[in-house]
């Protein structure tokens, strides 16, 4: 991967001054790369990861990832359902998969019965979906490389010759 | 009773920085730019061989000079990448870190009074050894102003009668100062002409930035006169294994590996099952670790001189060596005032050497985040 799109996956506030800094180009060529990058969609969007276990201000959200068969089309196989699928605001990803089923789709809801009902009254009845299998998640331990828990690192010293 | 020291023991200089390490680790929530180590763990398969090597129940001694499979392995690392040939049985010592092949290179060769040239700054054993092992260490003084190096006329000048050696390490700790090819021969013409043993600790080679590490040992008609020494801490972020090793000419290892079977035996056994696992499969974890040093160490460098700190771009390791004369106070006082005062600890630079007084180490073996919010404290503290 290019060293911009390093740095920016690991943390994207990083400014382009900072990243002409650590990787010893000009600011103007990391600026115009940020952005054929952005314009290509190798960069789709910058977002932050929330542990929404520790937000206690509001009721915790339930996730559930959801098995779907489908039955494919003729000449756009699986796309198309896929389409109709993602196309819903409560679905936060959406991967067609080898194997047993054929999407992996996960959804996010306030409580369990919306989920279930998103998927009762929505998801099942669509045409060209022949079953699906919902898992609700239990607990995240880690999300995008990233381990959720605040690590208490105090496996070194703080100084050493 | 007062048990007497022995005196040899009681005139190694004193470590001042011992009390200024004890107010560090006496602390919390400190910001630590103070580590001679990698600030990543282990890569994951070479952690995995080690437990599995405990739960097939390796736990023995090995040879005194260290696993013949490492040795082998270690000579075949060396030949593919540097051109370097050694026999595994004559000329190779695995030794618990670099640190004791260095004691055992200075007890094997010298004689009481022989000299040991060292350039300074310097790691912080190399004149200890030389003087445990009855030799007199004469420092050649390097400044900021010659980024560090030791120049081939420094090196001349100071070969009076009884210099026996010349101890280098580059990349440097604590100055991250390496040597260019080029550099490095001219220094190797005056060691030829004036029968010096090179020892050539080349710890930190795989973090070399700007140019190719070259090992002394490689240089025109000098093998037969160079000792390197080399390790898996700091390329691997393997310090707490203590692997390291010694490679030279067959009589100076068969006299080293006389007093490591009488004092340490052999290194573990579990540490020696990782390095083999780290030659196998730890380069490419060496890559992706020397990218992220390199970006850091650009940043570090501007941003000290931003905030008014002289330092230069080191080429190698991952130490900086800044300037802080500027400031009208002393190493010690700094270091102890931007402990206090904003929670930031590095080294000073009296931990090197007499000479490195105005200077401090400081590591950039730590995440981006912390080293942007230290270069923020370390500017309030110089205003403050």
């Amino acid at each position: 991967m290019d060293e911009i799109l390093e740095i920016l996956s690991k943390d994207a506030r990083v400014t382009p001054e900072e990243i002409a800094k650590l990787i010893g180009k000009s600011v103007d060529s990391v600026k115009k790369a940020i952005k054929k990058y952005e314009q290509d969609g190798v960069i789709v969007k910058y977002k932050t990861i929330v542990n929404h276990e520790l937000i206690t201000q509001e009721a915790p959200r339930v996730r559930a990832l959801i098995e779907v068969k489908i039955l494919p089309e003729k000449d756009v196989g699986f796309d198309h359902v896929a389409e109709r699928i993602y196309g819903f605001p409560e679905v936060l990803s959406c991967s067609l998969v080898s194997g047993s089923y054929d999407l992996l789709v996960i959804v996010e809801g306030e409580n369990i019965q919306t989920v279930a009902n998103f998927v009762a009254s929505k998801l099942s009845p669509m045409e060209g979906v022949r079953g699906t299998a919902t898992h609700f998640l239990l607990k995240q331990y880690k999300e995008d490389g990233q381990v959720l828990k605040k690590a208490n690192d105090k496996r070194k010293l703080n100084i050493s010759i | 009773m007062t048990i007497p020291i022995s005196k040899r023991v009681e005139n190694l200089a004193p470590s001042g920085i011992r009390a200024f390490f004890d107010l560090v680790l006496g602390m919390k929530d400190v910001i630590s730019l103070g580590v001679g180590e990698p600030d990543f763990v282990t890569p994951r398969r070479i952690r995995e061989k080690a437990i599995h090597s405990l739960e097939d129940g390796y736990t023995s001694y090995t040879s005194n000079k260290g696993m013949i499979e490492l040795r082998r392995e270690i000579v075949q690392f060396l030949e593919n990448r540097y051109g370097l040939s050694y026999d595994p049985e004559e000329e190779v010592l695995i030794t618990v870190g670099v640190s004791e092949g260095l004691d055992l290179v200075a007890r094997a060769i010298l004689n009481p009074g022989d000299k040991v040239l060292i350039p300074e700054p310097c790691y912080v054993s190399y004149g200890p050894v030389v003087e445990m092992a009855g030799g007199v260490p004469v420092f050649l003084k390097t400044t900021l102003e010659s980024k560090f190096k030791v120049t081939p006329e420094q090196v001349e000048k100071a070969c009076s009668s009884g210099v026996r050696a010349l101890m280098i390490n580059y990349p440097s700790n604590p100055t991250g100062a390496s040597y260019s090819k080029k550099e490095l021969q001219a220094i190797a013409d005056v060691a030829r002409r004036k029968n010096l043993l090179v020892i050539s600790d080349e710890v930190y080679d795989e973090l070399t930035y700007d140019f190719e590490h070259t090992p002394f040992a490689t240089l025109k008609d000098m093998k037969s006169q160079v000792v390197y020494f080399n390790g898996f801490s700091k390329s691997y972020a393997m310090t707490g294994f203590r692997i390291g090793y010694a490679a030279g000419p067959r009589e100076v290892i068969a006299a080293m590996t006389k007093i490591h079977q009488y004092t340490m035996l052999c290194a573990s056994i579990t540490g020696q099952i990782a390095a083999r696992e780290a030659l196998h499969s730890g380069l490419k974890a060496v890559a992706e670790m020397k990218r992220e040093y390199n970006r850091r160490r650009r940043f570090i460098v501007d941003a000290l001189n931003d905030i008014g700190l002289d330092c230069h771009m080191p080429e190698g390791a991952f130490y900086v060596f800044p300037s802080i004369k500027k400031t009208g106070q002393k190493s010690m006082d700094f270091a102890q005032g931007l402990l206090k005062q904003e929670k930031v600890a590095l080294v000073p630079g009296t931990a090197f050497g007499s000479s490195c007084e105005g200077y401090v180490r400081i590591s950039y073996a730590s995440s981006y985040e912390n080293l942007k919010e230290a270069v923020k404290r370390i500017k309030r503290y110089m205003k403050g």
